[in-house]
């Protein structure tokens, strides 16, 4: 980002900000209003002010200690974190770690999140790395402010830092605790003017050191989130509730098939409608504009549109598509990270095995299907566009529609807005372009918000593998070779907000310059094995763009796909070994003795030992001796890591042998992200990890025809309830570093890692209960039921 | 178009729109209430829950022109400028992820309670299963509703 911004601007803006009492009154004095979306926190607050209507919007630079951090005259202290929080509770994580850095009470801070206006570029959200990575920026920001406060003190003071105390935001001479002096004192309201250091973003620093762990009093603690109790009152405003003046409502209208080509659009047939007021048609993207939003849902259905159907089915429908995985051409091999991963000679090893087991895993696409579908706003006031937006990464939703529109991204900002959960779907969010090409049409603030059926069938797929897997055992019943081969149905990745893949850009006929293969290793597991393959090749349907089943980032991208085939497979081993299935894993995690820089077989080690011993687990070989009762009980492990975060998962479960229906009474995790934040928040992120890995191995499938997708909304594509939600999860809090009490023990991603497991660790427990191994997701009764009776069990 | 009288939350609003406007386009867009969202539309997922007469109902489907009764939305809910038991319960538990479903989770609790203040597990389960969350925030939703009886109990002895 350093290289496109704008010097002279910021300069400018500078300039304006300085001498003048806060940034807060900065931007009132520069003529804007304080619009209303508040930062919930500290009396005074509510920072996210309008910037001047007719911009520009240049980045704030990630050198200036100001552009972090701003002490207010009351001592209080705002920080700006390009991040944006999903419901994990990282903004009051940040903020924790960084009022902890700071020497501040927590509710004297806020956080303003997400802003491309007022916030670095952080990149917004992704890979769980909101408090590995850059909370550890904020971290070394706030010491750095700490640190030049404390300089301040000791001038006003004459007397050297290392007498100065420092406690909630007051400073006090050792020597004569009378004298004090507050943060708001030293500074509040005028700026740093510290330069920071840092080749990019992520490497910003001062010169402070942080704090060692063992200094550390927020962290570690369950303060309860900030932005809860206006969630609970109806207070909080969501990206969904902003209404501008003059605001208008759009809706899209969908292809019907996959592929279509639009033929003709009759106006007329809507022309008449109260509030109508455009059909905006561009390639095969159709949307009608009305003066209120049900007046446009109307007009959207009553569109009359005529499309004709693609030459060729644009995909196999749902119950071939693993024969097609199977049986196509898969893309060539790249290299990179495209090309097989060999150790050792596992063919020889397989053929000198004296046992081989072989399998075959499907997983289907899967949704994100959020709860609420996508929605943005846009206004195109005074020739920039602002965007409100629930998408996660704001900075490439606003290059992307910087590009996409012709604008300069001066003249573009992303003002990120809390929306239902993200996983990845807003990542590329749809709706922004939409409302941002719509609101350049009509010249007004366009609101645009999807039907459900648009979302369930037209958001970014998770992508469907077919894997294939052949271990072979020696006579002791040790696995000496490992061959694993994917086939993904991921031809095209969406990318993050690219101005060429995002669906309208899609539908008007816009295409990258090539499609981009989605990548995907093997299975992320520390065992030791001494002859292993590991490939993964893309297969291509045959609708590559303008396709329903576009895929994209979604919760741990490919791992719970890869890991309900790898684990599934290990237990499967571990049952032609006649082995306990976690003493066989523990066996595999032990062949060799070497460690990586972070320890991970170690703390691969500590999490199994320990969901084993939380769930009480007896060593027996899987499955039990079936029961002859209507319900089956059963108990399954599965482990992974994901980046530096190991964790496994213990799933018990119940099968009604009459009905197929698959229950979990109960979950055990363990888990180790290394430095835990806010343990309440942890756990609550985990359990949702948890509970999102049951609904999408029992219920989540996309199901298409060989036209179209055909899973539009609840009834179609089922999701967990209430109903299945288990009666236990114990969440257990490893820390398996050999030294867990060092000083610079680093915090881990904990936002997707126990995702993972899950469908296996139900898979293996299934098996467990009934003796019957089903290798196809997800476990949806009539397909139990049929695998049992074909069992007869 | 006609005029449609409507109560809400305690107050009451006459308002120019089409009768067949779903119930929810008017309490977001025209009187700024923004506990009620859409979700589905369809009356699947309990996203725009709102209580009518204290029972919940999915106001993305129905008609404004047949309301019947007082509707409470999650901003009407507390009483006294407090918040009801099964909001401070939300907080207590930290229930929320993202929060987007809780609208309808806390309503049908709240409602749920107001029926049956000492509901068994399997009856929460059952009252509250037709509200989708796909944080999956479930198990705390289900551990709320337990402390919130458990509080609304405490009061009602207390009296």
């Amino acid at each position: 980002m350093s290289g496109g911004r704008d010097m002279n601007a910021i300069d400018r803006a500078l300039e304006r900000w300085e001498g003048t009492a806060s940034r807060r009154d900065f931007l009132k004095s520069s003529g804007l209003f304080v619009f209303g979306l508040s930062a919930p926190g500290a009396a005074g607050e509510g920072l996210a002010a309008q910037p001047a209507a007719d911009g520009p919007y240049p980045d704030p630079d990630f050198l200036q200690l100001d552009s972090w951090l701003v002490v207010h005259e009351d001592g209080s202290a705002t920080f700006y974190v390009g991040k944006t929080d999903g419901g994990q509770g990282t903004g009051t994580a940040t903020r924790q770690m960084m009022c902890d850095e700071l020497d501040l009470a927590f509710d004297r801070a806020t956080v303003v999140m997400g802003r491309t206006d007022l916030t670095v570029d952080q990149g917004g959200s992704g890979g769980s790395d909101a408090i590995e990575r850059d909370a550890m920026v904020g971290r070394r920001i706030a010491a750095e402010a700490r640190r030049v406060l404390l300089e301040m003190a000791s001038e006003r003071f004459g007397a050297p830092v290392e007498e100065l105390r420092v406690s909630e935001g007051v400073i006090s001479l050792g020597s004569d605790p009378s004298r004090t002096v507050t943060y708001g004192e030293l500074i509040g309201g005028r700026r740093f003017d510290v330069a920071l250091t840092g080749a990019n973003i992520n490497q910003t620093a001062g010169v402070a050191s942080i704090k060692p762990v063992q200094d550390l009093k927020l962290v570690g603690q369950s303060i309860p989130r900030y932005d809860i109790p206006a969630k609970v009152d109806g207070s909080f405003e969501w990206a969904v509730d902003v209404n501008l003046p003059g605001m208008v409502h759009a809706r899209n209208v969908r292809p019907p098939f996959a592929g279509a080509t639009l033929t003709g659009v009759d106006e007329s047939s809507v022309s008449g409608m109260p509030g109508f007021l455009r059909v905006v048609r561009e390639g095969n993207y159709v949307a009608v504009v009305c003066e209120r939003e049900e007046q446009a849902i109307e007009a959207a259905e009553g569109l009359a549109v005529t499309w004709e159907k693609p030459a060729t089915a644009p995909f196999p429908a749902s119950d071939d598509l693993f024969d097609y995985l199977r049986s196509a051409e898969p893309e060539p091999n790249l290299g990179g990270r495209w090309a097989a991963e060999v150790e050792g000679d596992p063919d020889a090893a397989l053929a000198s095995a004296a046992t081989v087991v072989e399998a075959a895993y499907d997983v289907p696409f899967q949704g994100h299907t959020a709860i609420g579908p996508a929605h943005a706003l846009a206004d195109p006031s005074d020739g920039q566009m602002t965007i409100y937006t629930n998408d996660m990464k704001p900075y490439s939703h606003r290059t992307g529609i910087a590009e996409f529109l012709g604008l300069a991204p001066e003249r573009v900002r992303v003002i990120w807005m809390e929306g239902p959960q993200l996983y990845g779907r807003t990542a590329a969010d749809d709706a922004g372009f939409e409302a941002a090409y719509l609101a350049k049409e009509l010249g007004r603030p366009v609101r645009v918000q999807w039907m459900r059926h648009e979302e369930t069938a037209w958001d970014t797929k998770g992508p469907a593998f077919a894997i294939d897997l052949r271990g072979g055992l020696d006579a002791d019943g040790n696995l000496v070779a490992l061959d694993y081969r994917g086939r993904i149905a991921n031809y095209a990745h969406v990318g993050y907000n690219q101005a060429r893949t995002v669906l309208i850009a899609q539908l008007m006929g816009l295409r990258p310059e090539r499609p981009a293969p989605g990548g995907a290793g093997g299975p992320d597991a520390m065992y030791h094995v001494p002859n292993r393959r590991e490939e993964t090749r893309a297969v291509r349907l045959p609708l590559v763009f303008e396709t329903p089943l576009r895929t994209g980032n979604l919760r741990d991208p490919n791992g719970p796909q890869i890991t309900f085939a790898a684990e599934s497979f290990i237990d499967e081993l571990a049952a032609a070994a006649d082995a306990d299935p976690v003493e066989f894993r523990l066996r595999l995690l032990r062949r060799a003795t070497d460690d990586d820089e972070i320890f991970r077989r170690a703390r691969s080690v500590a999490v199994v030992e320990a969901a084993a011993k939380a769930y009480g687990w007896d060593a027996r070989p899987s499955p039990a001796r079936v029961g002859s009762g209507r319900l089956l009980t059963g108990r399954g492990i599965a482990y992974a890591y994901r980046a530096r975060t190991t964790v496994a998962v213990i799933a018990e479960v119940e099968v009604d042998r009459e009905t197929g229906q698959v229950r979990v009474p109960r979950m055990v995790c363990a888990h180790d992200c290394g430095l835990v934040i806010n343990p309440d928040g942890l756990e609550n992120t985990i359990q949702g990890n948890l509970l999102h890995g049951i609904s999408r191995t029992l219920y989540e499938e996309v199901r298409f025809d060989t036209e179209k997708v055909t899973s539009v909304d609840w009834r179609t594509h089922p999701t967990l309830t209430h109903r299945d939600t288990p009666e236990r999860i114990d969440v257990v809090v490893v820390n398996g570093d050999p030294n867990p009490d060092r000083p610079d023990l680093p915090p881990y991603g904990a936002g997707e890692p126990s995702h993972k497991p899950v469908p296996a660790a139900i898979a293996n427990a299934v098996h467990d209960a009934t003796g019957v191994r089903i290798r196809r997701l997800p476990l949806r009764p009539e397909r139990v039921l049929a695998e049992l009776e074909a069992a007869g069990v | 178009m006609r005029e449609t009288t409507l109560t809400v939350n305690g107050e009451t609003h006459t308002l120019d729109v089409d009768p067949a406007t779903p119930l929810l386009y008017v309490l977001r867009n025209d009187l700024g209430l923004r506990g009620p969202r859409f979700g589905c539309g369809l009356a699947q997922c309990g996203t725009c829950t709102v209580l009518m007469d204290g029972r919940p109902i999915r106001s993305c489907i129905l008609p404004v022109s047949r309301t019947r009764g007082g509707i409470t939305t999650l901003e009407g809910l507390p009483e006294d400028g407090k918040l009801h038991p099964v909001q401070q319960a939300w907080i207590e538990e930290q229930v929320p992820q993202c929060g987007f479903c809780q609208n309808g989770q806390i309503l049908t609790a709240a409602a749920m309670l107001d029926a049956n203040p000492n509901p068994s597990d399997d009856e929460i389960r059952r009252g509250m299963n037709p509200i989708l969350c796909r944080c999956m925030t479930y198990f705390r939703i289900q551990s709320a509703v337990k402390r919130a009886a458990a509080a609304m109990a405490e009061t009602e002895a207390d009296r």
